[in-house]
């Protein structure tokens, strides 16, 4: 074995804020290898629940509503949205609890700190990991899709569907970055509960996945600084058509968002964990 | 103070070194010098500030006062303290290594962080997993190590970026005997390789056994510093006559003891006595006190602590 050689510099790009991209991807890979071994576990739900979810409310629901979703199959006008939540939920387990996890309790995030990587790097790291799974949770959905589509239903009409994934992409990195800025917050796992049943199962129920915000009143106003409904309305765009400028506004909206917690984010982990 | 040391000498130059808390002093400026190939090591009971020291030089906690450099590069600038977190090796007091991978996973992932390749990371980490004697365990996951294990596999990972300078902090504290030896054995390795290695202990044998040079610190400040046997000759006596007399009350010193005996320390259960001429002072100590157990022993760190703290190091 070689000893001492070292002395070679740290290399690698750095992104604005010091972060440097190949320590964040180290991050990504340990991640990756960690989901790898656990595929079984990890990638099949991922099928199973949104046939559930279209089965339960889409079929079952919908043979009430009909086709007066406004003159849409029940089915057709819930699946967009709920992909957008599959990406939602994907990204936000990774920046809620598993965060938590290794900046508290495995300490993990130590162990990094004492290699070349600095703290925004591994925030960073984290947060291309949970776009990932947001896009992992996401295409398990889009494949179920295809499948419903290509029995018949009309879920994917537009060939605008291949830039999903893009979308999906978007929704995880918003997600991500709002997760651990929460994480940044608190000082008890516990609190990740006020997190979820009072901020994304709201958004769950009230993005427009299930009826359209318009129609109940100030929906569309609240809608408008929820993330989800932007995410949901890009997503059920791009599936179905047909797409406007509005749609441009959706966009630009999550991108403005990630922008200033990307900038906001990864100084607050450092300054949490580098005391 | 001492004289600026040269670059390319000195590993790490501490003046004035300072961390302080909201409340707290962690570590009260405090100045030392470590020489590259030297093993240099802090001594010093639970909360005298070492694994604040070591956690500054290793970058992971800006510091608050004086000045730090290492290896070439002063500490505090975001550029800088990569550099150095590139060049030091970290083994740390508790076990973080990674529970949902294998051991031989955890070694990739940190060769990647200090720039290796795919293949580059898998051949290193095997040549890290036979140094520290693993080799068997590879595949196997961190939970089904022993404690002596996981703290040898902690060792390889520290060493994964082929460091400059090997920081140890506590390296044996909770293994048993055993397991102890069998780590101070692949300290002593990496001693014959001339690592620079840095380790904080609070065993002073060792202090002794490992360290060219050492300081002894306590509440934030260093108490003492220099080569341990150096150390103890200056602070204390070679030898040390210990009178052991239990629960009853110490005895006093007689009369014709008193010009063998420097200094004299009472303990709960023992009185130490600091003589330089061991023989003769074991000899009168035992037709003194025929119905006490006497002994001579060569002093220790421990000694030296005691005399400068007037405290035992594990109180």
């Amino acid at each position: 074995m070689r000893l001492p050689r070292g002395g070679e510099s740290v290399s690698g790009m750095n992104l604005p804020g010091d972060i440097n991209l190949s320590m964040a991807l180290c991050v990504w890979r340990r991640n990756f290898t960690v989901y790898r071994h656990t595929w079984v576990t990890n990638i099949l739900p991922n099928f199973f629940e949104p046939v559930l979810f279209l089965v339960g409310m889409g079929l079952g629901l919908g043979v009430y509503v009909g086709g007066n979703m406004r003159g849409q199959d029940y089915v057709a006008f819930i699946a967009p949205g709920l992909m957008a939540s599959a990406a939602m939920n994907g990204a936000s387990f990774e920046a809620s609890w598993n965060m938590y996890i290794k900046m508290y309790f495995s300490k993990l995030y130590d162990a990094y700190l004492a290699t070349p990587a600095q703290m925004q790097d591994i925030a960073f790291g984290e947060l291309l990991w949970g776009t990932t799974r947001a896009l992992i949770y996401g295409a398990g959905f889009l494949v179920v899709l295809l499948g419903f589509t290509l029995a018949g239903r009309p879920i994917l009409t537009s060939w605008w569907t291949l830039l999903v994934p893009l979308a999906l992409a978007l929704i995880g990195a918003i997600f991500s970055l709002m997760g651990q800025w929460y994480t940044t917050l608190i000082n008890t796992i516990d609190l990740y509960s006020y997190y979820w049943t009072l901020f994304l199962t709201p958004m769950f129920l009230f993005s427009g996945i299930f009826f359209p915000v318009s129609d109940i009143p100030g929906g569309t106003t609240i809608a408008w600084f929820t993330p989800l409904f932007h995410g949901v309305e890009l997503v059920r765009g791009l599936c179905q058509g047909p797409l406007e400028l509005r749609h441009l506004g959706h966009t630009g909206y999550m991108l403005a968002v990630c922008a200033l917690l990307l900038w906001a984010v990864p100084r607050r982990m450092r300054k949490r964990m580098v005391k | 103070m001492a004289p600026e040391p040269r670059l390319s000498q000195a590993a790490v130059t501490a003046r004035s070194l300072r961390k302080s808390y909201k409340d707290f002093v962690a570590v009260d400026g405090i100045d030392f010098d470590i020489q590259r190939g030297e093993c240099f090591g802090f001594l010093g009971p639970n909360g005298a500030g070492k694994t604040t020291t070591m956690r500054m030089v290793y970058r992971a906690v800006p510091v608050s006062g004086g000045s730090l450099v290492v290896l070439g590069h002063e500490a505090g600038r975001q550029t800088a303290d990569r550099e150095i977190k590139r060049a030091v090796g970290v083994v740390p007091q508790e076990d973080n290594l990674d529970g949902e991978l294998s051991v031989r996973e955890n070694l990739e992932i940190f060769c990647r962080f200090y720039g290796l390749s795919y293949r580059e990371a898998r051949n290193r980490s095997s040549e890290l997993l036979e140094f520290v004697n693993l080799s068997e365990k590879a595949n196997a996951k961190v939970m089904e190590l022993s404690g002596g294990m996981k703290r040898r596999a902690l060792i390889a990972r520290g060493l994964a970026g082929s460091p400059q300078l090997l920081v140890l902090d506590e390296p044996t504290t909770g293994l048993d005997p055993q397991a102890r030896h069998n780590l101070w054995e692949r300290l002593f390795a990496l001693k014959r390789k001339q690592a620079t290695l840095l380790l904080t202990t609070h065993y002073m044998d060792e202090a002794e056994q490992l360290c060219d040079r050492l300081v002894i610190m306590d509440k934030g400040k260093i108490v003492a510093q220099g080569k341990p046997r150096e150390l103890i000759e200056r602070e204390v006596t070679r030898h040390v006559v210990e009178v052991w007399h239990g629960e009853a009350a110490a005895p006093a010193l007689p009369s014709e003891m008193q010009p063998l005996t420097r200094r004299s320390e009472a303990l709960s259960d023992r009185l130490l006595l600091y003589v330089d001429d061991g023989e003769a002072a074991i000899a009168a100590a035992a037709r003194h006190w025929p119905n006490l157990e006497t002994r001579l022993r060569r002093s220790t760190l421990e000694d030296v602590f005691l005399k400068i703290t007037g405290r035992k190091l594990d109180e």
